[in-house]
């Protein structure tokens, strides 16, 4: 057993388990940042979706010994603190529009639409109901629609 | 915004208080409680009648049904009348107040619209009240199930009376402070205000105001002219928590000890477990503290529950059998053929046309996205469990027989759920983690893996429904249901021992089906909302509620009897030469539902062009003491049905949605469109995608990408809820009412797209879209690339 060490939210964290411990339990049951959510833990649900150096990923597949030193993993806890403030636009967005029922998706589903903005944008482009359409996290609740109208909304003030 | 008057009868127990001859008038006066505490606190009894009276309709018009007599609510709301004990809201120091609510907050909004109704007769804003869940409490008996879409229902005066009488109270004890006659003092927003500006906030009175004794106090309620909080558009109460990633589910807390615990399940449905080869083996494994074995399966506690993956993957376990292992679609299907009652209602008119129906609908998931979880603590004298539950009385009752404890012994805290649409009236979870921990000795976090809900999970139903109607000139003159289904647990009764039929001795797996309960539920929720001369509908239920693990899904049957009544009204207009939207408006029974009926027609455009293999659809429901109705556009073109996306079923989409609500008194119309924009993304996978498929005992699904509930690619790119402004005065359900009325237009819709009538449910069903994992081992091992996917 080795002790893995990398960025959570801008905390170097230090945690010794066995490398193959995917990280979503890392995160969960061992560091107890619990945003991130299980509802699958085979990267179908997409509940747990946090960034990876800025970009989406589901650490329900992916092995602790995989994360490297220098990489810089944010939850939905450190979303604010990658903006400077005490909400991303995003979360700002989806309070506009009360997306949230039970919730339990809804920390993967803002993470995804962070991403989602920013992979848009780089092939030049804003967000549109394509792009939409590509995000693979399921609402049991059934919020999609208004999901997808504070997506448009929280781009505009990306 | 106005400051507030007094109103004259708002402070309790003052008789000879002056009251304000016009507006005391109509008013009805009732009764609460001040409780002796040391802090201001008032209460109310739970439960109240409101049966709406029918209206008469045109045509020919139906006998009315049972359910539009006396619903499911009204049953509910009885059963608790007589015994039901007290819900406090109770004001603090800091100026707040708090209310612990006797019901489960999974989604649907119940916190909040109890955080409106206490904001609205106390005067204070929605941020300064707290709403928690309450413990479970024997003493309220029938009251402590969450189910029904009734808790708006059944709480909407209690609650209010129990914040009156406080505000009433608070007026009381300003009154002395300030030296004023409380009529001349007037609320707002937490603060009591005197002509000359004096004012004194609701923290600072809230010892004062505190009773010595409990007592019974009159109060009167706010007249509904004078609402400011309800029936206005308010966001939930836990927004932020849940955004933020701080709102905390049962799997979140951190209970010293309570390791992660997984189960490993038996192959085929309701298998038990017979011999572990390597329990001892597996002990050893990195993480793992114990292996047990349990009624279910093998239970595994672990350092984290990723460990507990690997080491439930790693027992080496022979199994029974289940109790459905020669079981298929197919042998169901043919069991249900068999038990199919007849038509009854003769002919009534020789010259008459005749149209018939037959529909199957396929067992779907009940499991809500938060997997089932519980926190058990089983200690020798004593247990206590947190998980999210809609019938925490009868969990704690059969937790306590189970242990052999006295109830007192036993404490269940009642969890913030992740979703339940019925799934939580069932606690399996809560008596297996209870099991593993007594076994273990040692507290346990209890969660089943997503593929063990596919697999083993409550599910909704199989059954077909019948139809034959009969129709002759402008006039139709019999529609006759005959609805067969696999037998539905409703086991839970009224969420407690008096009424629960579950909690025989024998094990879970073998329960009898209790056919009273079932018929009874289906008379008290169906309805035929049309005017079509004798009217019949029956249930006919085979196995036994042991063999099939099911539950009252999201709006109970009504989704497929109402899908499969509506397939049947486009069949006879079309016969009729009427257009579906004035069919059904010349033949609904009920002026709400007219209404709805006309909104969403007007604003869905209805009979707009439609491009080739694309169509509208209309529908109505009624339910819940409300009236819904709901307008789909669906895409069945080649290019949209074929969209490729990996490990996903696309098919046909509905493009928009326009669905229109009365809901009586709508307390919080940005909560209910919420509902209703649920209900829709329901009713689109239950007629296009989702469904389980029964292959020799196993249901074949294990994920989400298996189990095609709607998602983003499948969701409509306008989907617009109508709120009608208040007609009853009377608040309706919500939580289930949203999703027959879009489920019968998509499928309605699907049928004028493609000129095919589909008679089985989801229409994709026939097509196995995905390669079933293995059931040995039982669970899909987690991926390692997901770093390949980043994006
Ligand atoms: S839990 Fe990670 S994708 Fe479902
Ligand atoms: S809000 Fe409940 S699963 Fe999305």
């Amino acid at each position: 057993m080795r002790t893995h060490t990398f960025i959570v939210n801008g905390e170097r964290v230090h945690v010794k388990i066995e490398d193959d411990v995917r990280l979503l339990w890392v995160l969960r049951d061992v560091l107890g940042i619990t945003g991130p959510k299980y509802g699958c833990g085979i990267n179908v649900c997409k509940a747990c979706t946090c960034h990876i150096n800025g970009k989406a990923f589901n650490p329900c597949s992916v092995r602790v010994a995989d994360i490297k030193g220098n990489d810089e993993v944010t939850t939905i806890e450190g979303l604010p603190d990658t903006v400077g403030a005490d909400l991303h636009p995003m979360q700002e967005a989806w309070l506009e529009r009360d997306v949230a029922q039970c919730g339990y998706c809804q920390p993967g589903q803002i993470m995804a639409a962070v991403a989602k903005v920013r992979q848009a944008r780089e092939a030049g482009h804003e967000v549109n109901d394509a792009d939409i359409d590509e995000i693979r996290n399921i609402c049991r609740c059934g919020t999609y629609a208004r999901i997808r109208e504070a997506i448009k909304e929280g781009a505009t003030k990306m | 915004m106005q400051h507030r008057g007094s109103r004259s009868s708002g402070a309790p127990g003052s008789e000879s208080a002056p009251r304000t001859p016009d507006k005391g008038i109509g008013r009805r006066r009732f009764l609460g409680y001040l409780v002796a505490a040391p802090t201001l606190a008032a209460a109310a009894h739970l439960g109240q009648s409101a049966a709406a009276p029918r209206e008469a309709g045109a045509v020919i018009p139906s006998a009315p049904e049972a359910s539009e007599i006396s619903d499911l609510n009204d049953l509910m709301t009885a059963a608790a009348a007589p015994t039901s004990n007290l819900i406090s809201v109770v004001v603090n120091s800091d100026g707040t107040a708090s209310f612990d609510m006797p019901r489960s907050e999974s989604g649907q909004g119940v916190t909040t619209m109890a955080a409106m109704l206490i904001a609205e007769e106390l005067d204070l804003p929605l941020d300064k009240i707290n709403v928690t869940l309450a413990d479970a409490r024997p003493e309220l008996v029938f009251n402590q199930i969450t189910a029904g879409s009734n808790t708006v229902i059944s709480t909407y005066r209690p609650i209010r009376i129990a914040a009156a009488i406080a505000r009433g109270q608070l007026l009381k004890a300003a009154a002395v402070e300030l030296g004023e006659d409380p009529t001349r003092l007037t609320s707002y927003l937490g603060v009591i205000k005197a002509p000359d500006g004096r004012t004194i906030g609701y923290g600072a009175l809230a010892g004062r105001a505190a009773s010595q004794q409990t007592k019974q106090v009159e109060v009167t309620l706010k007249d509904p002219s004078e609402f400011t909080v309800i029936g206005t558009p308010r966001n939930r109460i836990d927004a932020l928590a849940a955004v933020t990633g701080r709102k905390t589910f049962a799997m979140d807390l951190n209970i010293p000890d309570a390791l992660p615990t997984m189960i490993c399940r038996p192959p085929t449905i309701k298998g038990t477990p017979r011999s572990v080869a390597n329990a001892d083996e597996v002990r050893q494994m990195p993480g793992v503290t114990d292996v047990v074995q349990i009624a279910t399966g093998i239970a595994v506690r672990a350092k984290t529950f990723g460990q507990c993956i690997d080491a439930v993957n790693a027992l080496d376990a022979t199994w029974n059998p289940g109790t459905a292992d020669n079981e298929s679609d197919d042998t169901v299907l043919d069991k249900i053929r068999q038990a199919e009652s007849p038509f009854t209602v003769p002919k009534v008119d020789p010259a008459a046309e005749v149209v018939e129906g037959r529909f199957t609908f396929y067992f779907r998931n009940n499991a809500a996205l938060e997997p089932n979880t519980a926190v058990a603590d089983v200690r020798p004298d004593r247990a206590e469990i947190w998980a999210p539950l809609q019938t925490p009385i009868l969990c704690k009752q059969r937790v306590a027989k189970q242990l052999g404890l006295q109830e007192d012994a036993v404490a269940v805290h009642v969890q913030q759920a992740g979703g339940a649409f019925g799934r939580r009236l069932f606690d399996d979870a809560v008596i297996e983690a209870v099991e593993a921990s007594r076994k273990m000795g040692k507290p346990v976090k209890l969660m089943w893996h997503r593929t063990d809900e596919c697999r083993q999970g409550r599910t909704h139903p199989l059954c077909t429904s019948r139809i034959r109607a009969s129709f002759s000139g402008d006039n139709v003159l019999t529609f006759e249901q005959r609805h067969a289904s696999v037998g539905t647990d409703y086991s839970h009764g009224f969420g407690e021992m008096l009424t629960a039929t579950n909690d025989d001795d024998r094990p879970p797996v073998v329960r009898e089906n209790d056919k009273g309960s079932a018929g009874q539920v289906f008379n008290l929720t169906v309805n035929v909302p049309y005017n079509f001369g004798a009217v019949t509908q029956s249930l006919d239920e085979v196995d036994t509620y042991g063999t099939f693990p099911t539950g009252s899904v999201r709006n109970l049957v009504n989704p497929d009897v109402r899908t499969a009544q509506e397939l049947m009204v486009d069949q006879i207009a079309a016969k009729m030469g009427k257009d579906p939207y004035q069919f059904r408006r010349e033949f609904v029974d009920d002026e709400r539902l007219r209404a709805v009926l006309d909104k969403v027609a007007a604003e869905g455009e209805w009979g707009r062009e439609m491009a080739h293999k694309t169509a509208q659809a209309i529908t109505v429901h009624k339910e819940y003491k409300g009236a819904t109705a709901c307008l789909v556009e669906i895409d069945c073109r080649d290019e949209t049905v074929n969209r490729k996306i990996r490990n996903a079923v696309t098919g046909p989409r509905v493009t928009k949605v326009v669905m229109a609500i009365d809901a009586g008194l709508p307390v919080n119309p940005r909560g209910l469109e919420a509902q209703m924009q649920g209900g829709i993304m329901d009713g689109i996978a239950q007629a296009l995608t989702s469904s389980l498929h029964l292959r020799d005992g196993v249901l074949l699904e294990g994920s989400w990408d298996d189990y095609f509930y709607t998602r983003h690619w499948n969701a409509p790119l306008e989907t617009r809820v109508i709120v009608m402004p208040p007609t009853t005065g009377k608040p309706g359900g919500a939580g289930e009412f949203g999703v027959a009325s879009p489920m019968a237009a998509v499928a309605c819709a699907y049928a004028r797209a493609t000129g095919t009538i589909p008679t089985s449910f989801p229409i994709n069903h026939d097509t196995l879209s995905f390669n079933p994992k293995p059931t040995v081992p039982p669970l899909p091992p987690s991926p390692t690339n997901g770093l390949t996917f980043t994006y």
